[in-house]
């Protein structure tokens, strides 16, 4: 006899009593903002990002009370709190929580969720609204928070009833959580917040229409692995949804026990590790030469957890014109999108590998290594044709040292969340990632101010690792705000600064193709960054000279609390090989 | 190409223009769009008419079917199917002449007078999207004052029904 206790209609009341000797005691009532708390406990939450305001003035007197068990990091900007709940998400594979008043809370909020929706981070974000009764009056700080966000969510409630809270709740993170993940925001107005129901946690979930597959369709699964058994030059392009998954370790076993190349997307960066022998690196517009070579000359392409993205692809006409390909994805909207695939497998990356495992013939795993010597010879050939180097200099920092440096320093343990631009695809480069969840970057969406809140996010998470925030002096200034919130909570996070005084990637471009004519990308007013740092309550660092690089990097990873390093580097370096928009991979500007 | 599709979703707030949202995000024009209850309760039931080539539109039933609250999305145009749409049209008449003419347009079009006075009709026309066009287009030189349509719906038809059917129904 199950003592859970259930809320009866009334008609119902008798029976369950007569099958339930027990005393049933009512619900506890309680106010909206109290059942909001209850049910993030259900769900697991312990920390939450947000910034306070009159729309959830309810709440954040309730967070009072549960301050022992929730979390509250305050930011300083709500997209600061978004990115933040991202980057704890991404390094933890948890959901993140954000929670921001209404008007310009939800606006600021925005940037960091469409974010998330691009790059499959599973985020609740909760925003107060006004009162209902106010909504459509053009009240204080009123926006159509539920209109703004809808085509940048996975989903959204307005919760317009306080006894639907907590199954809004228990939905929102399964929704986030489960499929191919993303940001699910819940709306909830000042009264909601505030008025009276009976707390009860809803024991299962009410979502007819929504599932997604596990396991890939058996059949199209046998005919994969049939085709990969007789590639002659197979590859597997791999990205974010193995992360996502947790499936490194079937993808690992999947290319050993086949001998194939691999490559990840910027987005899969440490899904398989990088200094692997059948690692090719990264491929796409700043891919590696033979990476981009080996997917253009494949004849059978096993792209898992991908989404065939154009930074990827470059020209889609040009983009592997000799192969077929088996595309795993859990969304099936991605497969069939931007290339048409041979055989599309719906499915989660991690089970549909494992089908893949078990399929694989004993015999064509030991001929792979003699029936793909050629292909290795060849992709050999490219390596050594072209590969991913630099000109080193006395004089100035070159930014590809600072990145292995730092790659040396940390031991390729770092937790590294980046901005966007240039530095990000020297990271991606040349800090060779060996495992998952080490790597934030803001792929899809591209957003700079990404960095400091998400490893901000992250630290908080595991408050004893080393986590890096290396972001470029353009991207650094949009959420540099964040220190002050690191400095709060005595973290001990670390800001690296890749300072070339220009927006480099933007530069670069005029630099390219629009001959050096550089319109506005040059930051000639900089505050001095190590004043910034100490301002905050930092402490800062600065070095210019490459001699002194190591000891100043050292000395950064290895002062106690928030540390930020401005690093002065060559203004005009180029971040090659580059694909230019356009051209097909193999098209590639090698210097 | 048309295609019409047809879309099961659970009724909560929001879903119309969530779904609206999908075709305006992808560039894709809505021709029509009409929205109504189902036997079940809390479902409604959209028949949405987009034109697009193929892989646009498999694409379109793709993102629709991945909604959390979308139950099924199919495109019709596929299928054996019917479709109707309904329209008012506002004749102005100057003559007894084109009074009769009106009427027999009507008439042959299997369309109804619903309102009637010395100055014009209102007729109600209803069969698929061409022939509720045709009319319009026929009564044009006469004077259309003004057009209402609904919008298609559509309907799988019976398996059966579709080996047997009769030529002219």
């Amino acid at each position: 006899m199950t003592t859970t206790r259930k809320h009866y209609p009334l008609a119902l009341a008798a029976t369950a009593v007569l099958e339930d000797p027990l005393p049933t005691a009512p619900p506890q009532m309680m106010r909206g903002a109290k059942i909001l708390c209850e049910a993030l406990l259900q769900e697991g939450v312990d920390t939450i990002f947000g910034y306070p305001g009159g729309a959830v003035l309810h709440i954040y007197d309730e967070l009072y009370n549960y301050r022992d068990q929730l979390h509250h990091v305050l930011v300083r900007h709500e997209q600061g709190a978004v990115h933040m709940a991202e980057g704890y998400a991404k390094a933890t594979g948890r959901v993140g929580v954000a929670l921001v008043t209404s008007g310009p809370g939800a606006t600021n909020a925005i940037t960091g969720i469409a974010d998330a929706a691009l790059d499959s981070v599973p985020l609740v974000v909760i925003s107060g609204n006004v009162p209902s009764k106010l909504i459509g009056t053009d009240a204080f700080q009123e926006v159509d928070t539920v209109g703004l966000t809808r085509q940048c969510t996975k989903y959204n409630y307005l919760v317009r009833d306080v006894n639907d809270l907590a199954e809004v709740v228990k939905e929102a993170f399964h929704i986030a959580s489960s499929g191919r993940p993303g940001p699910v925001l819940i709306d909830i107005p000042k009264d909601v917040s505030g008025e009276l129901a009976p707390f009860v946690y809803p024991s299962h979930l009410n979502l007819r229409a929504y599932q997604s597959q596990t396991f890939g369709d058996p059949f199209a699964v046998r005919q994969a692995v049939e085709m990969m058994c007789n590639a002659r030059q197979p590859i597997l392009y791999v990205g974010g949804g193995v992360v996502h998954s947790a499936g490194a370790a079937e993808l690992l076993a999947l290319a050993e026990r086949l001998a194939l190349p691999v490559t990840p997307t910027l987005m899969g960066l440490g899904c398989f590790p990088s200094g692997h022998p059948l690692s090719l690196g990264m491929l796409g517009m700043h891919g590696t030469y033979w990476a981009n070579m080996a997917i253009s000359y494949a004849d059978v392409i096993v792209a898992i957890g991908v989404r065939f993205d154009d930074r990827v692809t470059g020209a889609l006409n040009k983009f592997a014109p000799h192969a077929e390909i088996i595309h795993v994805d859990i969304d099936p909207c991605s497969i069939n999108k931007n290339r048409v695939v041979q055989v599309g497998i719906e499915g989660d990356a991690k089970s549909v590998m494992a089908q893949m495992l078990e399929l694989l013939p004993a015999e064509a795993c030991a001929s792979s290594p003699a029936r793909l010597a050629a292909w290795w010879q060849q992709i050999d050939e490219w390596k050594a044709y072209s590969p991913l180097t630099y000109q080193n200099s006395d004089s100035e920092i070159k930014p590809q040292y600072l990145v292995e440096q730092l790659y040396q320093l940390t031991h390729g343990d770092a937790i590294i969340a980046s901005d966007v631009g240039q530095h990000q695809m020297w990271v991606a480069q040349y800090y060779p990632f060996n495992g998952t969840r080490q790597w934030l970057t803001s792929g899809g969406l591209g957003t700079m101010g990404f960095g400091v809140p998400a490893a901000l996010g992250a630290q908080i998470a595991f408050p004893e690792r080393q986590v890096v925030a290396f972001v470029g002096d353009g991207g650094f200034q949009m959420t540099a705000q964040e220190l002050s919130t690191a400095v709060q909570y005595q973290t001990n996070l670390k800001v690296i600064i890749m300072n070339n005084g220009f927006l480099g990637m933007v530069r670069q471009w005029q630099e390219i193709f629009y001959d050096k004519t550089y319109s506005h990308v040059e930051m000639l007013s900089q505050p001095d960054f190590v004043k910034l740092a100490e301002a905050y309550g930092a402490t800062g660092l600065r070095v210019a000279d490459p001699a002194q690089l190591r000891s100043v990097l050292a000395q950064g990873l290895n002062t106690p609390g928030v540390v930020v390093i401005d690093v002065v580097v060559s203004e005009e370096e180029n971040v090659f090989p580059m694909v230019p928009t356009g051209a097909g991979l193999t098209e590639m500007k090698l210097s | 190409m048309k295609h019409t599709i047809s879309v099961l979703v659970e009724d909560r707030f929001g879903e119309l223009p969530r779904i609206i949202g999908l075709f305006s995000a992808r560039g894709q024009v809505i021709e029509s769009l009409t929205v109504s209850p189902t036997l079940e309760a809390k479902i409604s039931s959209l028949t949405i008419v987009t034109s697009g080539d193929e892989p646009t539109i498999e694409k379109m039933v793709k993102v629709l079917n991945k909604q959390v609250r979308v139950l099924s999305a199919f495109d019709v145009t596929k299928l054996d199917h019917i479709e109707r749409e309904m329209a008012f049209i506002k004749v102005k008449v100057n003559s007894e002449t084109e009074r009769q003419k009106v009427l027999n347009l009507a008439s042959v079009f299997n369309a109804k007078v619903v309102d009637a006075s010395e100055e014009g009709f209102i007729i109600e026309a209803t069969g698929d999207c061409n022939t509720v066009r045709g009319l319009i287009t026929a009564l044009k030189p006469l004077g259309v004052q003004e057009v209402v349509r609904t919008g298609a719906v559509a309907i799988q038809r019976l398996p059966e029904a579709a080996e047997k059917m009769v030529s002219g129904f």
